[in-house]
């Protein structure tokens, strides 16, 4: 019955499109329309998003009885409090110790932090190599770096899985931070933007006397910010959000990072109280969206630059 | 010593060893500005052309690239061979291993399993493509004609689900499809006055669509913000030339728009063939981290991989499998580049 009532809605609507002369059309018609396709989109974009805070500071009570927010009257401790992210705070006694969710959170601010460190500092010193400096055999560096970016990383996953189990290194930090503490992606990310640099610069510097790697810290490093934002917001966003390599590579309790708990979380609550393990979701995407709205102009641009010429 | 100080010092770890003096000669140059000029220049790059400096030099750029060449050996050269060999072996877990052969691959193209995990990845890559891609271009055009500040804003909430990490993405989808309560069946509901109790990620026939849904979600604004920008450097003269030559609004974007966009479009067509070929966490927080859906409707390939290699613990079988996706995705890419180039070979 109701879908009949939605064609007929829809039929009507282009009638009184249609119906409105062709100059109008133009002049008023399009950019309204226009303008509510795109916030159509924005809300079903965003609703999901909303649903979720909404879903983190329901009580379990109430969790199924509204949708987003309860109405303003029935606001009260009842029905909009804190008591999943308690639960979600809540000691868990462990063979490891006592963990507390609040572990896992410095455990992935750990990581993300110290491989977003160490790619910056590692692919801008081969970007700036690559951009400036010359030397025989570059395109072959190059070409091998291109090569190693075709290959899906899941394929390494079970050889380097040996490879730590090999060397004892399972199950510590080491295995997370020093696969990824440098990729071809960041080195040729940091080239494209190094090249820009006037040569003019780095050879008067050179000339008074200026070391490589004085240049590469005082001049090519500040020139190169915005990348360096870009890059690192990149870095982190992925290290924060890696579930494959610590679901492998990770074993004890203690240990363990947000997505690979929060995936626990879901089995343990099983859909009765999402709330808990949403509110977890919620805590977990926080930093990356902070961080994103500081960065996201920087953060646009790095990311189209390789693939549109502006 | 003087010679290797300078040598050091222009690789910058001057303190280390020696390059104290080269330090200090060069505090006492800027404490003298008059010797600053150009006329001292030529004088020290003279000095510096000796052989110590030029092995400097030659050394700096391998030093600066050392991070880079070391770890991509150990961890990117070495496990590719390693998985080569492995391919070859059956293994029970890291520690035991017999030579089988190609048995592995034998036993891939015959398991149904696998063909079914193709089957569905497959059917993921066309659908999310196919309909991210329309999407995207449409939403791009329609933002391209806002501007100033409602234009930024705009396009911030469409790209912001990407920074929710994809097994974020999954856990909150989860309860979004979830029956009765779920906001996606309670907004088909809405709609239709169907469907509240529809089992998405229960039901074999829904749970590719469920996961294209989310993907969806996930990245039509990623995909939108490509052709934005590929939009926004369209030449100007040639869109008004367009104008002034009478072109319709279809024929300005058919004849100039879309060839502009056409490297872009081929970008993200290839990305996300790539990408698709690769899915793994969505579905694998979608449907819980034990289960691949009801009669593996949402197993993908590299879902084959990880759980024949770590759950089943045949590295070898699991590496193997690696193998032929890797080849797979090289190939799809190879065809979609060589399609593309033979159409604009044709048209240009």
């Amino acid at each position: 019955m109701s879908q009949v009532r939605l064609l007929f809605l829809c039929a009507g609507l282009v009638l009184l499109v249609l119906a409105i002369p062709r100059r109008w059309r133009r002049k008023y018609a399009l950019p309204y329309a226009r303008g509510l396709v795109l916030l159509t989109a924005s809300c079903a974009i965003l609703s999901p998003l909303i649903w979720l805070v909404a879903a983190a500071f329901k009580d379990h009570a109430v969790l199924n009885e509204y949708t987003f927010f309860p109405p303003l009257d029935k606001w009260n401790e009842t029905t909009i409090n804190l008591s999943n992210f308690r639960e979600l705070f809540a000691p868990r006694v462990t063979v490891h110790g006592t963990v507390s969710f609040a572990t896992f959170v410095l455990n992935s601010v750990f990581l993300a932090t110290v491989t977003t460190t160490l790619q910056l500092i590692f692919c801008s010193l081969g970007g700036y190599a690559l951009a400036k400096l010359p030397f025989p055999g570059k395109r072959l560096v190059m070409l091998g770096m291109l090569g190693t970016m075709m290959v899906p990383g899941m394929l390494l996953v079970a050889p380097i899985y040996e490879l730590f189990v090999h060397t004892e290194l399972i199950d510590t930090y080491w295995a997370l931070t020093l696969p990824s503490a440098v990729g071809a992606y960041g080195i040729l990310l940091f080239r494209q933007a190094i090249l820009a640099i006037p040569n003019d610069i780095l050879t008067a510097a050179r000339v008074d006397g200026c070391s490589e790697l004085g240049i590469y810290a005082r001049i090519v490093m500040p020139l190169v910010r915005p990348t360096s934002a870009a890059f690192c917001l990149m870095t982190f966003l992925g290290s924060w959000n890696s579930y494959v390599g610590p679901s492998i590579l990770l074993q004890s309790t203690d240990k363990l990072t947000l997505p690979i708990v929060l995936s626990h979380l879901v089995g343990e609550y099983h859909y009765e109280k999402y709330g808990v393990f949403l509110a977890g979701t919620l805590l977990a995407i926080l930093p990356p969206a902070v961080l994103f709205l500081l960065l996201q102009r920087e953060f646009i641009r790095g990311l189209t630059s390789g693939a549109v010429k502006q | 010593m003087l010679g290797r100080g300078q040598a050091f010092s222009s690789l910058g770890s001057a303190a280390l060893r020696g390059g104290w003096n080269g330090r200090r000669r060069r505090l006492d140059d800027f404490g003298r500005p008059g010797q600053l000029s150009g006329v001292d220049a030529p004088r020290r790059a003279l000095r510096h052309s000796n052989r110590t400096y030029a092995w400097a030099r030659r050394i700096a750029p391998w030093l600066f690239l050392a991070p880079y060449l070391v770890l991509t050996s150990a961890f990117f050269v070495y496990p590719l061979c390693k998985a080569a060999v492995l391919a070859l072996h059956q293994t029970n877990g890291p520690r035991s291993r017999v030579f089988v052969g190609l048995e592995n691959f034998k036993f891939l193209a015959q398991d149904p399993d696998f063909r079914k995990a193709a089957f569905n990845t497959t059917l993921f890559a066309i659908g999310s493509v196919g309909l991210q891609l329309p999407l995207a271009l449409g939403l791009a055009l329609l933002l391209n004609g806002v501007r100033g500040r409602a234009q930024s804003w705009l396009r911030l909430v469409l790209f912001s689900p990407n920074l929710v990490g994809q097994i974020f993405v999954g856990i909150l989808f989860a309860v979004l499809l979830a029956p009765r309560y779920g906001l996606v069946n309670q907004a088909l509901a809405a709609l239709t006055g169907a469907g509240l109790e529809t089992r998405w990620l229960g039901t074999p026939a829904l749970v590719m669509p469920a996961i294209v849904l989310t993907s969806l979600w996930l990245y039509v604004g990623f995909n939108m913000v490509f052709f934005l920008a590929a939009l926004q450097s369209v030449d100007q003269g040639l869109l008004d030339a367009a104008r002034v030559d009478g072109a319709s609004r279809w024929q300005t974007f058919r004849h100039v728009t879309l060839p502009a966009l056409r490297p872009v479009i081929v970008f993200v067509v290839i990305v996300s063939v790539i990408g698709s070929y690769q899915l793994y966490e969505l579905p694998r927080a979608l449907l819980g981290p034990m289960d691949n859906g009801p009669d593996n409707a949402g197993l993908t390939l590299i879902m084959y991989v990880v759980d024949v290699a770590f759950r089943q613990g045949d590295l070898g079988l699991g590496s193997a499998a690696g193998w032929v996706v890797a080849v797979l995705i090289f190939v799809v890419s190879l065809i979609q580049l060589r399609l593309t180039r033979e159409r604009g070979d044709t048209e240009s």
